[in-house]
């Protein structure tokens, strides 16, 4: 592999076409300050960690949300201790009906576009692109931190919905109109939902800019000998997540302009003609009709189906990197598991319908849509049975990353199994807007994304700050977290099938729910124990940042490249020039001197696959 | 308690001092910038799509629709559709130009598309206010709403790119711009034109038929 | 790590993994007993569609367990302290096929099982019986938050002087095809009567028909299954299956308490 260098980069970069395997190598010495280090950086190290200590803290008032929540359904009505008075302070911390609609709203809008989008693709699509390909940054690095700052006035307009007069948006994360829009409709939620719509906005640009950075670095800025088919699986997760990102998010951000538009200009996208709410017709006032609801939800579930793959996709890439090398064995079947991949991001565009068998949509378009749909599960299947190949006589280490990947797999496979009754259109009938779909989306994102999250962080933080995690408190961590989760998610699937309803303030004002209080008591401190529980990490992520064991460049001795350069990585990444020549997972391998072979180490006196 | 981790050793681990950036090219034979733009204008197709399919189904559901020639002034409209698609004529002559590396005429049809550009907007915006001092405003019917948000949304595009094109002929005045490297007028050259593309086909959907 | 530590850590590891196929199944089979399982079913199409979940529960069950299971050993067996290396091999072909197509046509089977009841509940509409799409028993109109529903006058007509409109009490004949439109007033709402294995959206601007056959007369739970606004979770109604026979002379006592009061 040549890599000839040219004179300074500065002439020789922003020139024409370079052939590809061309290397510009320059000698630039940069001396920042705190601010441009720190604050606006452009590199892709630090605003990785931007991401993950933003997203962490949101993570924690996420949860706290969710807290208040468990509070109502266990014990509806009476004073919430410790969050009570903070939430609720005009009702002595007894949770309101109104409040009780803005509590989850918030929660399912912060977890989905603050913590796990944000922790997966910003912390880590940012950490480990460069890093993993051999790069010395993204392509665009101002591009990158605009991306970043960007999200910032998201955060800005999230948490002044959250405040604003009369309460926070009270139409779900879903923001189904005309709830969401006519403002008589939710008394109160009128400036919230506005500044959701433009937070909304905000991330969205974020993430468009993100995306096109991570895509465009992917295939322009690969190391020499670094093919497609070489790439961590990591990466290919990536790539995908950022495709689905470009192609279903401008979808959402014309659908959220179009709701801005009725609700600022009195536009008629989402208001049907005829309707009264509130005793006031909305026509009588002043404002258009003639437009449809079913519209929003097509154009909502368009981007927000490939949205929940872009959640949980690159977590599938971490935990087949994990898999891999603390199982120190090759990942089984390498192609299947990148073109499952694909699969499941292009079945992912068709299958929107499937939110919507209920919605009143033609009835006949929901069969369509439920075979698209209960044909994705097979990507999924394949991806479980190679994760189980690559466990079959691997040489686990009882590592703390390891656990967390594991349990991925465990929880991912209850995740998908019950998507298959959801797809099954009579079956949904049912269980449509039950707890069973709150179970369902629990365990692909919670004990599926946010435990591949965990694992992720105890894989990667020796190379992001030079030290590693402590393993002991790792390994507390991860039991009481397990336990803990199943605990809050398991049961909910047969509260669903005894036709519990989601996102209804106090279910045992109906007789049918009546007898199902014991269970979500039980439920509940399950979840209070689990944001407890959290303790450990937090204890444990910044004890390490100072006391924990120094490491070198490789402490798990894998192949991918982000091992080749110091821990931390300074300035420009790599230390040394790279050359790759062979794929990510080479461990194991027989005669060679260790039992893995990085992918710069040619292979000399043994064989490696191709 | 965890031999899977190895220990640092200053020998191997430490990072070395006073190295070059190694910035490697691979993948197809296109500069990043216009790779990155190709994906951008893939998400301002998929953008517009939302739009124009939201229009779509919103007048194909509506028990009647008005026609649009009867609401609309058509035939000032279709001058400023003719403007726009003259404009994308000189961006081309203007990349052609920085091509050739002659800046004289790369400033002239740079100009010359900012003109056509500016005033494209500036007829719109005299066309919404006329509707406006009608009584046209969004929430008089679904017709105005949607016609708003689509020639609005393109309408801002249209801005964005007369001050892209702006920039580009300030930093070709400055001689930003050399017969190889003239990367950052094509790029505005693509987007301008996409942005004139869609026009065609919203002032085909919103005003023709 | 001393070898027995090391045994320990691999023990209760495995044995957190193996509780979840274990609880997740005896639950599954306690469900019932605990009251967290399916309310009756008294619709002619419930049993099919309990019958559909309990085809479904039967494969994933297996799946579930299977994998599972195979995940538990593989950690425990292999997680064993070894000198040895891993077994090298990037996958085997014939495997992939092997479980690619398998899975395959058990999914195709599970969607072509399904388009029949599906067919039954929301697309065929029952043209024998005495109501119909064109002429339905009632016309639901949910707003917030309650239920109301208007029979109509003699002619079929739903507007005018003689139509009857009771609020939240839905009254219905058994053992015969009700077909009803449901309808708005101003936000989403969803109508869901638990034990009919009912559930549709209702949508401002739209008349959906809705049909079922309630097979035992009796008092159910209806409720409102998509987010409405405040008083979405008190938005309660009742259905009341009646004998055929008394549904009529209760339908013709409305008509004439409504003359009645003019
Ligand atoms: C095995 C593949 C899967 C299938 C067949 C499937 C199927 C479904 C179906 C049919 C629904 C709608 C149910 C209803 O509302 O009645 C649903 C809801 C949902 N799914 Fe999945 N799913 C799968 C995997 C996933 C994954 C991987 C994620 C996320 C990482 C996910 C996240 C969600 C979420 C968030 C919802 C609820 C959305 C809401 O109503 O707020 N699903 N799924
Ligand atoms: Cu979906
Ligand atoms: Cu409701």
């Amino acid at each position: 592999m040549s890599t000839h260098a040219h004179a300074p980069a500065h002439e020789a970069k922003p020139l024409g076409i370079d052939p590809p395997g061309t290397t510009h190598v320059s000698h630039e010495h940069h001396e920042f300050g705190f601010l441009r280090k720190y604050i606006f950086s452009t590199d892709h190290k630090v605003i990785g960690l931007q991401f993950l200590f933003t997203g962490l803290v949101m993570l924690l008032l996420g949860g706290l949300m969710a807290m208040a929540i468990r509070w109502q359904l266990a014990y509806p009505w009476t004073e919430m201790p410790v969050l009570g008075r903070l939430l609720f302070p005009a009702t002595g911390g007894v949770t309101t009906p109104e409040g009780y609609t803005m509590l989850f709203t918030m929660h399912g809008t912060l977890m989905i576009f603050f913590v796990v989008i944000p922790l997966l693709t910003g912390t880590f699509g940012n950490y480990l692109i460069p890093l993993m390909l051999g790069a010395p940054d993204m392509a665009f690095p101002r591009l990158n931190m605009l991306g970043y700052w960007f999200w910032w006035p998201g955060i800005f307009c999230i948490l002044l919905s959250f405040g604003a007069e009369g309460g926070g948006p009270a139409a779900g994360w879903t923001a189904y109109p005309p709830l969401s829009t006519i403002e008589s409709a939710a008394p109160g939620s009128n400036w919230g939902q506005n500044w959701m719509l433009i937070s909304l906005t905000f991330v969205g640009v974020s993430s468009m800019m993100g995306a096109v950075n991570y895509v465009t670095t992917i295939v322009k800025m690969r190391a020499p000998g670094m093919t497609f088919f070489r790439m961590p699986l990591s990466i290919w997760s990536l790539l995908v997540a950022a495709l689905l990102q470009l192609f279903a998010l401008p979808v959402l951000t014309a659908a959220t302009f179009m709701q801005l538009f009725d609700r600022l200009f009195d536009a008629g996208f989402f208001t049907p003609t005829g309707v009264i709410i509130n005793n006031v017709s909305p026509e009588a006032i002043g404002q258009a009709a003639g437009g449809h609801p079913l519209l929003w939800q097509h154009l909502f579930w368009f981007y927000a189906h490939p949205a929940v793959y872009i959640l949980v996709v690159p977590s599938m890439g971490f935990v087949s990197d994990i898999l891999a090398v603390h199982g120190r064995k090759p990942i089984f079947g390498y192609k299947p598991m990148v073109y499952s991949i694909c699969g499941i991001a292009g079945l992912g565009f068709i299958v929107w319908g499937h939110h919507m068998f209920m919605s009143g949509m033609n009835p006949s378009v929901g069969l369509v849509f439920m075979t698209a749909t209960i044909m994705i599960a097979l990507p999924s299947a394949v991806k479980v049975f190679n994760w189980l190949g690559t466990l079959w006589g691997a040489r686990i280490q009882v590592t703390t990353p390891m656990l967390f990947a594991v349990s991925f797999v465990a929880m991912f496979i209850i995740g998908g199994l019950s998507g298959i009754w959801m797809a099954s259109t009579p079956v949904d009938i049912y269980i449509h807007d039950t707890y069973i779909i709150v179970a369902h989306f629990h365990y692909v994102v919670f004990a599926g994304s946010m435990m591949a999250i965990f694992a992720a962080i105890y894989h990667w933080f020796p190379k992001m700050f030079g030290r590693a995690m402590n393993e002991t408190l790792g390994k507390i961590h991860f039991v009481g977290t397990f336990i803990a989760l199943n605990g809050v998610f398991y049961m909910m699937h047969q509260l669903g099938l005894a036709g519990l309803m989601r996102r209804t303030a106090d279910p045992y004002a109906y007789e049918t729910y009546a007898h199902l209080q014991p269970m979500n008591q039980f439920i509940s401190w399950c979840a209070f124990a689990l944001l407890g529980w959290q303790i450990f990490f937090v204890l444990n992520f910044f004890g390490s940042m100072v006391w924990g064991k120094r490491v070198g460049r490789n402490p798990w001795n894998a192949c991918s490249l982000e091992w080749e350069a110091p821990s931390p990585p300074g300035h420009g990444n790599f230390d040394k020039p790279l050359a790759v020549y062979h794929g990510p997972y080479e461990y194991g391998v027989p005669d060679a001197p260790k039992d893995f072979v990085p992918q710069t180490q040619k292979a000399v006196g043994f064989q490696v696959h191709a | 308690m965890s031999e899977a981790l190895a220990a640092y050793d200053p020998a191997v681990d430490a990072p070395a001092h006073h190295h070059p950036v190694y910035d490697y090219d691979s993948g197809p034979p296109v500069e990043r910038g216009k790779f990155a733009i190709w994906l951008f204008l893939a998400t301002e197709i998929m953008f517009f799509s939302g739009l124009i399919g939201a229009y779509i189904v919103l007048r194909s559901a509506a028990k009647s629709w008005p026609d649009p020639q009867e609401r609309l002034a058509v035939d000032i409209t279709a001058f400023n559709t003719f403007l726009l698609i003259t404009s994308s004529w000189t961006m081309v002559k203007a990349v052609f130009a920085a091509k050739a590396g002659e800046r004289g005429k790369l400033l002239a049809w740079l100009a010359a598309t900012i003109a056509i550009g500016a005033s494209f907007v500036s007829i719109q915006v005299y066309e919404y206010i006329q509707l406006i001092h009608e009584g046209a405003i969004p929430k008089i019917d679904i017709f105005w709403s949607t016609f708003y948000a689509m020639t609005g949304f393109h309408g801002t595009h249209v801005v964005v790119g007369v001050i892209w094109l702006s920039c580009v002929w300030f930093k070709a005045l400055g001689g930003g711009y050399t017969v190889r490297n003239n990367l950052g007028v094509e790029l505005a050259g693509l987007y301008w034109h996409f942005v004139d593309l869609v026009w065609v086909l919203l002032f085909t959907i919103v005003y023709l038929f | 790590m001393s070898s027995l530590k090391h045994f320990l850590l691999r023990a209760v590891i495995t044995l957190l993994f193996l509780a979840v196929p274990i609880l997740g199944v005896w639950t599954f089979v306690k469900a019932e007993e605990w009251g967290l399982w399916f309310p009756p079913t008294y619709s002619t199409y419930g049993p099919s569609i309990d019958f559909l979940f309990d085809v479904i529960m039967w494969m994933v069950a297996v799946t579930f367990v299977g994998t599972e299971l195979l995940l538990v050993w593989f950690f425990f067996r292999y997680s064993k302290k070894d000198a040895t290396r891993a077994t090298y091999t990037h996958g085997n072909h014939t495997l992939e096929m092997v479980w690619t197509a398998i899975p395959a046509l058990l999914l195709i089977f599970v969607a072509f099982s399904q388009m029949k009841a599906w067919s039954t509940v929301k697309i065929n509409f029952p043209e024998d019986g005495p109501y119909t799409v064109a002429k339905p028993l009632m016309e639901i109109y949910a707003s917030q938050f309650d239920w109301r529903v208007r029979y109509p006058d003699a002619q079929g007509n739903f507007e005018g002087a003689d139509v009857i409109e009771v609020p939240y009490d839905i009254t219905v004949p058994a053992d015969t095809k009700v077909v009803l439109r449901l309808k708005s007033r101003d936000v989403l709402h969803s109508f869901f009567v638990p034990v009919f294995r009912l559930k549709q959206d209702a949508v401002p601007g739209m008349e959906i028909p809705v049909w079922f056959e309630a097979t035992r007369p009796g008092d159910y739970d209806l409720i409102c299954a998509e987010l409405c606004g405040w008083g979405h979770y008190k938005m309660a109604g009742k259905i009341h299956v009646l004998p055929k026979d008394e549904f009529a002379s209760w339908l013709a006592k409305q008509r004439e308490n409504l003359y009645a009061k003019d």
